[in-house]
């Protein structure tokens, strides 16, 4: 399968060919433990990862737990305010500190012989003269493990497990002013609503990461959510113009993330009003609009109300600001199965009956029983399972729009952008 | 209407609904619904006073939802459930527990599986339906699925009724 690529350095993996304008990618990179083993030691352990937003935690002391890139991690505020991240590990014996999937405590208990510690993590236990030498804990050995690097972007909180890797910032290019697009939607802050969608599916995490911001999909696989549409009066405002070159694009943001923008039909509190939700709704998501005009000035404000978004940000956190604004994280287990944690992202003021419109449209479409999401997991699967064929029947391809200078958002340019990073990244741990 | 009201009639319209469910008579399924009814799945392990309006489910369908899933589940362009999975629905433990506002609020434990593609899924938990009289037959005004799981990893999706 050493193929010879064109125009980059060959790659078993990616084979791009400029001239005759074709992209593809290698079957065995879904399948196989060693890619799995690479991605581990070149991707998770060295990006930037999501762990969680600032409303998740919003109180002095609180904290929550979470699996991220295959560690067991505390996400929490100490007594002070400041955030943290700790692997979620007693120094003494290695049992997990925190067990529960939330609350607020001043500091963290091991029940297994009871080390206990602070909530900035340091050892807090009086244990008999004796035991241990005075200075036992000098370097630390008693404290829990921070993570190497925490950093925040509006409200988004990512680490990284490389004390060496550049700056969130930098790294998140121009991704950071899309996650700008979403926080700017509130001006008293976004918020986590209650409430997790956390599922799995039986194939590999970057079929997920394709699907997620693939508008080459949406007519077939999701015809029975636009034939729902059709049929539910009020619910429509425009076609869905995903191949009009003019209005839709799919954008390369740098370092491996990409997105595609487009105008749709469906409803947007952020702020775009369909009959559905009836006229008093209506002068609120225009007066929305009007207000992110007056905010932002004509060209941002109406690409925040009417234009939707998908985003990947490389490796694996998806901000979709559609029908509702969805985040949603996801880690391989395997490299035939992956974990997604799902939530969605809403302004914290506001209204009531607004707000359950936009729960009630998110799960028209997203989640494990939306009318999108479910067909979404029958067609990941149905590729991970063929992919048993790919001694025979090898290469995915990815050229669609490569001929175009300006690509839309039924076109895969956004994928390829994030097939490049992924291949230099693995590439990069290979031994000449 | 309580005293019309019997366990027994309510575990007869129960087991109905979960055959109906499991062999796929999806028309017949929603006519035991009064017109109005929701059903709803909260996430995993959620509360059973938890509401949609202020906090993400999986499925919180009102009753035009619910005729368009009914509807959507009859395509063959529903990928998910086409080629259709199988299935097979347990319900027991059954309990009347007392009348509100929306009728006999009517609990029971089930656990539903779900097989296609040589894998076999398993939802368990419990229902809470609330049944009302009409002219005589017992309906359903309203079903709450609570799933007692704390994640859907090894399912996936709730693309069937549970």
């Amino acid at each position: 399968m050493a193929g010879q690529a064109v125009g980059r350095g060959a790659s078993p993996w990616v084979r791009e060919d400029g001239a005759q304008h074709t992209f593809r990618v290698a079957r065995d990179a879904f399948t196989q433990d060693s890619i799995l083993s690479l991605e581990r030691e070149n991707i998770f352990d060295r990006c930037w990862i999501y762990v969680g937003h600032e409303s998740e935690i919003p109180e002095r002391n609180d904290y929550l737990t979470r699996q991220v890139a295959g560690r067991e991690l505390i996400f929490n505020r100490d007594r002070g305010g400041a955030v943290h991240a700790f692997l979620n590990i007693c120094p003494h014996r290695g049992a997990m500190v925190a067990r529960e999937k939330k609350g607020n405590a001043l500091g963290f208990q091991c029940f297994y012989h009871g080390w206990a510690f602070n909530n900035n993590g340091r050892f807090a236990t009086q244990i008999a003269e004796g035991n241990y030498p005075p200075d036992f804990n000098a370097q630390g050995c008693a404290n829990l493990t921070e993570v190497p690097r925490l950093e925040s972007h509006r409200g988004f909180w990512f680490v990284n497990f490389d004390r060496n890797a550049c700056g969130l910032i930098e790294y998140l290019a121009d991704a950071a002013a899309i996650i700008d697009l979403v926080a700017d939607q509130s001006e008293v802050g976004m918020e986590i609503v209650g409430g997790t969608q956390e599922y799995g599916v039986q194939a590999n995490w970057k079929l997920l990461l394709e699907n997620s911001f693939d508008g080459y999909h949406a007519i077939t696989t999701h015809a029975t959510y636009f034939d729902y549409l059709a049929n539910t009066a009020g619910s429509m405002t425009q076609p869905l113009l995903l191949g009009d070159n003019n209005r839709s694009r799919g954008v390369d943001l740098g370092n491996g993330h990409g997105m595609v923008e487009y105008p749709a039909p469906w409803g947007r509190p952020v702020a775009q009003w369909i009959k559905a939700w009836g006229e008093d709704a209506k002068a609120e998501v225009e007066a929305k609009e009007r207000r992110l005009v007056e905010l932002f000035g004509p060209e941002r404000g109406h690409r925040m109300a009417r234009l939707n978004r998908n985003m990947v940000i490389f490796p694996n956190l998806v901000i979709n600001d559609i029908m509702a604004i969805t985040v949603r994280t996801f880690y391989p287990t395997t490299p035939g199965q992956l974990a997604v944690n799902a939530w969605t992202l809403a302004p914290k003021n506001e209204a009531a009956e607004m707000r359950r419109w936009r729960l009630y449209n998110f799960l028209e479409f997203l989640g494990p029983g939306g009318f999108a999401t479910p067909d979404d997991v029958e067609a990941l699967e149905s590729c991970q399972r063929a992919y048993c064929n790919s001694r025979e029947a090898g290469w995915n391809d990815i050229s669609k729009g490569m001929m175009k200078s300006s690509p839309a958002a039924d076109d895969e340019a956004q994928m390829r952008s994030f097939w490049r990073e992924w291949d230099r990244r693995l590439g990069a741990g290979v031994a000449p | 209407m309580s005293a019309a009201i019997t366990r027994a009639a309510c575990e007869d319209l129960l087991y109905e609904e979960a055959a109906l469910l499991d062999e796929w008579r999806l028309d017949e399924w929603l006519a035991l619904f009064v017109e109005g009814a929701t059903y709803e799945v909260p996430t995993a392990g959620a509360a059973d006073n938890v509401q949609s309006t202020d906090t993400l489910f999986y499925i919180a369908d009102d009753w035009h939802r619910l005729c368009q899933r009914v509807e959507r589940l009859k395509k063959n362009t529903a990928h998910s459930e086409f080629p259709r999975s199988d299935g097979l629905r347990l319900v027991s433990n059954v309990r009347l527990l007392g009348e509100d506002g929306r009728g006999m609020l009517v609990g029971s434990a089930f656990v539903t599986y779900r097989s296609k593609n040589d894998r076999t899924e398993c939802f368990m938990g419990h229902h809470r339906h609330h049944l009302v009289l009409v002219e005589g037959r017992l309906r359903i005004a309203a079903k709450r699925s609570l799933l007692d799981m704390n994640s859907l990893r090894a399912q996936g999706r709730v693309s069937i009724i549970l």
